[in-house]
């Protein structure tokens, strides 16, 4: 192998992300122009929230509540070396709140949904079927990704409010049940020490995630190449980047809200 | 009615149409026939607006190199597929266009039509309802058929009418293709390898070869020139001066 050998591949490889990260800008700045306009297909954008939300609500949901639960039995193992068990509920709570409902939450929601929403849209436009709807006078960008991303947008926040009263549950029933907590000192410390910039920026969080999620989704659908392995390909595509995204996205946002 | 003037298009490297002219008057079917990948379904494309030809014009219903989305009042397009809406019933399907936009037609009498529309290709008010999924190829084709005439376009596109289906259902397409064209007094172009689709629905014939249209005319000529490329084409001679894999 020749040094320019190397250097050609090394630079084509750099090439091809910064050619990708182009196009998932120029991808993104599109979208965000067809929300803006006129026409807003609202049946479409109710369906993506049942599809989206609703039925996300079980798997985040169980993974919230098996998570709480393992996130006291940690916190109180860790805590007891220092005698500081009580810290447990607080703890829990914020560790819920503030990083495993929204990043859980988020991640089960990239496998879900950015898998379920690159297979439908590659697989419309394998058939055809985005061609129809341009000779339909149809935006596919309008009738299929602003419904999906202002949907997952907003469903994702709710998604984790509802994760994050469920992780604490879960942590709640472990801490009673195996740890030895008395139940209203249990959740008297919980209250007592989330504040409402905890429970906010868990929120914003999901929010963010939601777009992410759903701007990856959508993305590799409309980008498919042809045939069933192009739409194999864009599916783990989705979710791949949706995962990635989701994990760089909550750092930078941890840095944003709580840095000193 | 339909009009295209020196249309290239290349993908990377390959050209694959060359400067392909051609006018289709109004109230007549042309059919574009030609090898697999000889730029046929490029060719509609550029007509429809979705690919966007390197240089040339395009004219269809008096508008000049449109965008699909304002052309769609003039024109309907059955896909090879049919491209139906998997997650619409087969009316939405139907009436999709006219219950959006300026037309903005309700529920029942979105429904009133598509019923209207099923019952013009043969298939019963029972099939409204259905979903795409639940249909055979032969009823999704007429479904794509009846969306494709549901506005009274004066220009119709087909893409590959027959393909995949059974001799006789693609005698049934052809004969309503024919049917609808003459009763909407419609610009038809039509692209297809089948010879059976040729006969039945074009007044003229032309075949695109190494990126032109390498020969047009009358159909019946089509059948009975001594081309040696249309000759090879029509009767589907292995030897010929089409170069063929075998």
């Amino acid at each position: 192998m020749t040094i320019a050998s190397i250097f050609g591949g090394t630079g084509r490889a750099m090439g091809d992300i910064f050619g990708a990260i182009g196009r998932l800008t120029l991808f993104t700045a599109q979208t965000i122009g067809w929300i803006v306009r006129p026409p807003f297909y609202w049946r479409e954008f109710f369906i993506q929230l049942v599809q989206i939300g609703w039925l996300s609500l079980p798997v985040v949901g169980l993974t919230t509540l098996f998570t709480g639960g393992a996130l006291a039995l940690q916190i109180y193992a860790g805590s007891a070396r220092f005698s500081a068990e009580f810290a447990v509920p607080s703890i829990t709570a914020i560790g819920m709140v503030r990083e495993l409902g929204p990043v859980l939450g988020g991640l089960m929601v990239a496998a879900r949904v950015a898998s379920s929403i690159a297979a439908e849209i590659g697989t419309m436009k394998v058939s055809e079927q985005i061609d129809a709807l341009r000779t339909l006078a149809v935006e596919p960008m309008q009738y299929l990704t602003v419904p999906r991303i202002v949907a997952a947008t907003l469903a994702m926040p709710v998604l984790v409010a509802v994760g994050d009263a469920i992780g604490i549950l879960g942590g709640y029933a472990v801490g009673i049940s195996r740890l030895g907590f008395d139940g209203p000192v249990y959740l008297r410390n919980t209250l007592d020490f989330l504040e409402f910039w905890d429970i906010a920026s868990g929120l914003v969080k999901g929010a963010a995630f939601g777009f992410l999620v759903s701007l990856s989704g959508c993305y590799f659908g409309m980008t498919s190449s042809r045939g069933a392995q192009g739409v194999g390909e864009a599916t783990k595509s989705a979710v791949v980047l949706a995962s990635i995204l989701i994990l760089a996205a909550n750092y930078l946002l941890t840095e944003a809200f709580f840095s000193a | 009615m339909i009009r295209a003037d020196t249309i290239h298009k290349a993908f990377g490297s390959k050209r694959v149409l060359r400067g392909v002219s051609f006018e289709v008057a109004k109230g007549e079917s042309l059919v574009i026939i030609g090898g697999s990948g000889t730029g046929k379904s490029v060719l509609l494309k550029c007509l429809l607006g979705l690919e966007r030809a390197d240089s040339g014009t395009v004219q269809v219903a008096g508008l000049t190199n449109p965008r699909p989305q304002i052309l769609a009042e003039h024109v309907g397009m059955l896909f090879q597929g049919a491209a139906l809406f998997d997650s619409l019933p087969v009316w939405q399907n139907i009436a999709f266009r006219l219950m959006r936009g300026k037309d903005n037609l309700g529920h029942e009498a979105a429904h009133k039509l598509a019923v209207e529309k099923l019952a013009r290709v043969g298939l019963g008010p029972e099939t409204a309802d259905l979903y795409p999924a639940e249909l055979s190829g032969g009823m999704q084709k007429r479904v794509g058929l009846a969306r494709a005439i549901a506005g009274d376009p004066p220009v119709l596109f087909f893409d590959e009418p027959t393909a995949g289906l059974d001799p006789i259902m693609s005698s049934v397409i052809n004969a309503l293709i024919r049917e609808v064209v003459s009763e909407l007094g419609a610009t038809a172009v039509t692209i297809t390898h089948d010879m059976r689709t040729v006969h039945d629905v074009a007044d003229r014939v032309a075949m695109l070869h190494d990126g032109q249209f390498y020969w047009e005319g009358p159909t019946a000529e089509a059948f009975s020139t001594t081309d040696p490329v249309m000759q090879q084409f029509t009767q589907g001679l292995t030897e010929g001066p089409i170069p063929t894999l075998r």
